[in-house]
């Protein structure tokens, strides 16, 4: 039973099944950018397009879209954080600005960052930004109050039934990270 | 069947003794026994823990404890049962049995199975250390969500590597079973004539080795987040909170059914034994557990439909889950039919056994109803899920459990447990444990939400009703402590097959097992006759 053959048999099937092991502790780690993508094609979490000008065909101007602007900061940090436009009417297709303001409210430095959002999500997928301050850091000075701009178009195969949509910022006191 | 087919065993009991017999054994009988008596110590920490929470919500307001440390009890009380009660009880009776069902001499890597129970006392140390630490023992339940979970105190770090070390303890010993089944099985020993509860530890095994890693990178996810800078979880770095959720449950829910196919293993060898009949659909029983286990994999979101997600995932999330209920069904009436007109006889492994089968479907049910997604709105986060997997983790893997260890204890320790006593630990535990977790069904339903230490006065009646349960439930578990100690101090001596009914290679053996057994294997023309039954 226990000759030879045995023991190299059972050590092989011992390394194979190490191997599935540390496969599957990678695959935990790869669900992390699987789970991005899944986020992107389906526009789950509202995650809105890549920073690019694709979908800048010219104006559609047989519709009309309402666009909602909202901030949030991230637990009750010192920020005031508003949008400089509460809603705007834009065509399909055409390239829209406007801004964001941000006011550090402490007398030193603070380093925010912003993470974006579409609701309602199916919308998610045809709202391109081509320019944007998410993601990256932003840099405040003691009082400083600064203009963020944003630039956008909303792709023109956008579903007719949707007439509203919301963009929400909101706003992370990253400070500490750095 | 008393005739000893093996050799003589002339080095029969020849080891080391005291302490250090223990800690360098690499005798699967006597790392079993570790395994067993490390879970039946964990089994009353834990449930000591749940007597802590059912203390405070025997009324409404906040008495005996504060509500940090009553969410630090729900936390620890899970980790404990689930990682340290249920899951080493189950690798216990593996280490114990699953050789001997198979006509081997030992397991198939004795010296890992060493390491991989002596990893176990370290982990719970550690975990059970948090207790005493600057902020408290973790308290951000046993899903351990990020972000909360970031704000446990110094105890984080510590609750982590615990996991760690339980997840590469687990991991060894499922390596040690799928090679100890795979290689090590008697001439004669063919896959579809082992015994069920050597089936369903294979594929609990494989279970294991997929899904205990993708913990382990959970776990070091929220590790480096908290402490190196990663945003795997933290929506200011892009991260996103719930993945954490995609990620745990994705390990989590094939972790319920690790929990549960070895309890199904044990009823398909008890209810034969006890019915005089062989087990009812032996190869229909086989692949029922594989689909559960296929299907474990595919309905993870069922446990976070409220977080939001499409209706095509909500649809599907809910119709995978509700097909588990078809391989489920197949195993419950295969117990049925294999009871039906047998020569029943209702010893002690019998009456768990029987009652497993009612209640462990009564929880099914309740987990299909929680997995109609609009239906599930209501239910989430309430009571009614706490009745619900208590109901299939308690008279399920627990009643397994306790069920397995008296029908093998004579096996174990050549004697016999005392029936009356038996039949006293019985009745006390089933009445006392639906006692306990029914009411849960109606404070659930009418809204009474989990994990919180106090709650809206209209649910007080069913929170007593429950709490006396709960009392009652653990003080009988102290009747099995004494059952078991008595019965291997004074039992009447046992017979080699034990149970009338019984067949097996394990019952060809003498009682108490040898040391050493099956050292040259068992004649195959033996392993036809006793054949699974």
């Amino acid at each position: 039973m226990s000759g030879p053959d045995k023991k190299t048999e059972t050590h092989r099937l011992v390394a194979k099944l190490l191997v599935v092991v540390l496969a599957m502790f990678g695959f935990g780690y790869a669900l992390v950018p699987l789970y991005e993508i899944i986020c992107e094609v389906t526009g789950l979490n509202g995650k809105t397009g890549q920073v690019s000008l694709a979908g800048v065909t010219g104006p559609d101007t047989s519709r009309v879209i309402t666009v909602r602007f909202t901030a949030t900061v991230n637990s009750a940090a010192p920020w005031d954080f508003q949008p400089n436009d509460r809603v705007m009417e834009v065509h399909p297709g055409g390239l829209y600005e406007t801004s964001y303001q941000a006011k550090n409210r402490t007398g030193h430095l603070l380093v925010g960052q912003a993470a974006p959002s579409v609701v309602p999500r199916e919308a998610s997928l045809y709202f391109n930004k081509t320019e944007c301050f998410c993601f990256t850091r932003q840099e405040f000075g003691p009082d400083e109050v600064r203009d963020m701009p944003v630039q956008f178009v909303i792709d023109r195969n956008i579903p007719a039934h949707i007439e509203t949509l919301v963009l929400s910022y909101t706003f992370f006191d990253i400070t500490e990270k750095g | 069947m008393s005739t000893a087919a093996p050799a003589e065993h002339d080095h029969h009991e020849e080891h080391a003794t005291g302490l250090t017999r223990w800690l360098t054994t690499t005798n699967h009988k006597d790392i079993g026994t570790l395994y067993l008596w490390f879970s039946f110590i964990m089994f009353f920490v834990g449930g000591f823990m749940a007597l802590i929470i059912r203390a405070e919500l025997f009324q409404p307001g906040l008495q005996i404890v504060d509500p940090q440390f009553f969410n630090s009890m729900t936390t620890m009380h899970a980790l404990i049962m689930i990682f340290g009660a249920v899951m080493p009880a189950f690798v216990g009776l593996a280490n114990w049995m699953i050789p001997m069902m198979l006509g081997a001499p030992d397991m198939a890597l004795p010296r890992m199975n060493n390491w991989s129970f002596w990893i176990l006392p370290f982990a719970f140390a550690m975990l059970l250390g948090t207790l005493f630490m600057d902020g408290g023992a973790p308290a951000a339940g046993w899903t351990m969500y990020a972000p909360l979970v970031l704000q446990t105190g110094d105890a984080f770090p510590f609750m982590i590597f615990s996991i760690h070390l339980m997840g590469i303890s687990s991991v060894m010993g499922a390596i040690n079973i799928v090679a100890t089944i795979l290689n090590m099985r008697a001439p004669g020993m063919t896959l579809l004539r082992m015994p069920l509860f050597v089936w369903t530890w294979l594929i609990t095994a494989y279970l294991l080795i997929a899904v205990m890693p993708v913990l382990a990178g959970a776990v070091t996810m929220l590790l480096t987040d908290k402490f190196f800078g990663t945003s795997f979880f933290n929506a200011a770095g892009g991260g996103d909170p719930v993945m954490f959720q995609h990620i745990f449950w994705f390990f989590g829910h094939p972790e319920v059914y690790i929990l549960i196919l070895p309890a199904f293993g044990i009823m398909s060898q008890i209810i034969p034994t006890f019915a005089r009949k062989p087990l009812f659909g032996y190869a229909s029983m086989v692949y029922a557990s594989a689909s559960i286990a296929f299907l474990s994999f595919i309905v993870w979101a069922h446990h976070m439909f409220t977080v939001g997600m499409p209706l095509a995932g909500q649809l599907f999330f809910m119709f995978a889950t509700m097909l588990i209920a078809v391989p489920t069904g197949v195993k419950v009436f295969n117990w049925v039919a294999t009871m039906w007109r047998g020569a029943m006889t209702f010893e002690t492994p019998m009456l768990f056994a029987i009652s497993f089968v009612i209640l462990f479907t009564i929880g099914g049910f309740s987990g299909l109803m929680l997995a109609i997604t609009p239906a599930d709105f209501q239910y989430h986060d309430s009571y009614f899920v706490v009745a619900h997997f208590h109901y299939v983790l308690v008279p399920g893997a627990i009643f397994a459990i306790i069920a397995g260890v008296y029908y093998w204890l004579p096996k174990w320790t050549g004697r016999m447990y005392s029936e009356p006593l038996g039949k006293l630990h019985f009745w006390t535990s089933m009445i006392f444990m639906n006692i306990t977790f029914f009411p849960m069904h109606f404070v659930g339903l009418a809204g009474m939400p989990r994990r919180i230490p106090d709650y809206a006065v209209q649910f007080a009646d069913f929170n007593m009703i429950a709490s006396i349960g709960a009392f009652g439930f653990g003080f009988s578990q102290l009747i099995f402590l004494y059952i078991v100690l008595r019965a291997i101090r004074t039992g009447e001596p046992a017979t080699a097959q034990v149970w009338e009914g019984a067949h097996g290679l394990e019952w060809t053996l003498p009682s108490p097992a040898p040391y050493h057994t099956f050292d040259t294997p068992p004649d195959p023309q033996l392993i036809v006759k006793e054949g699974h039954s």
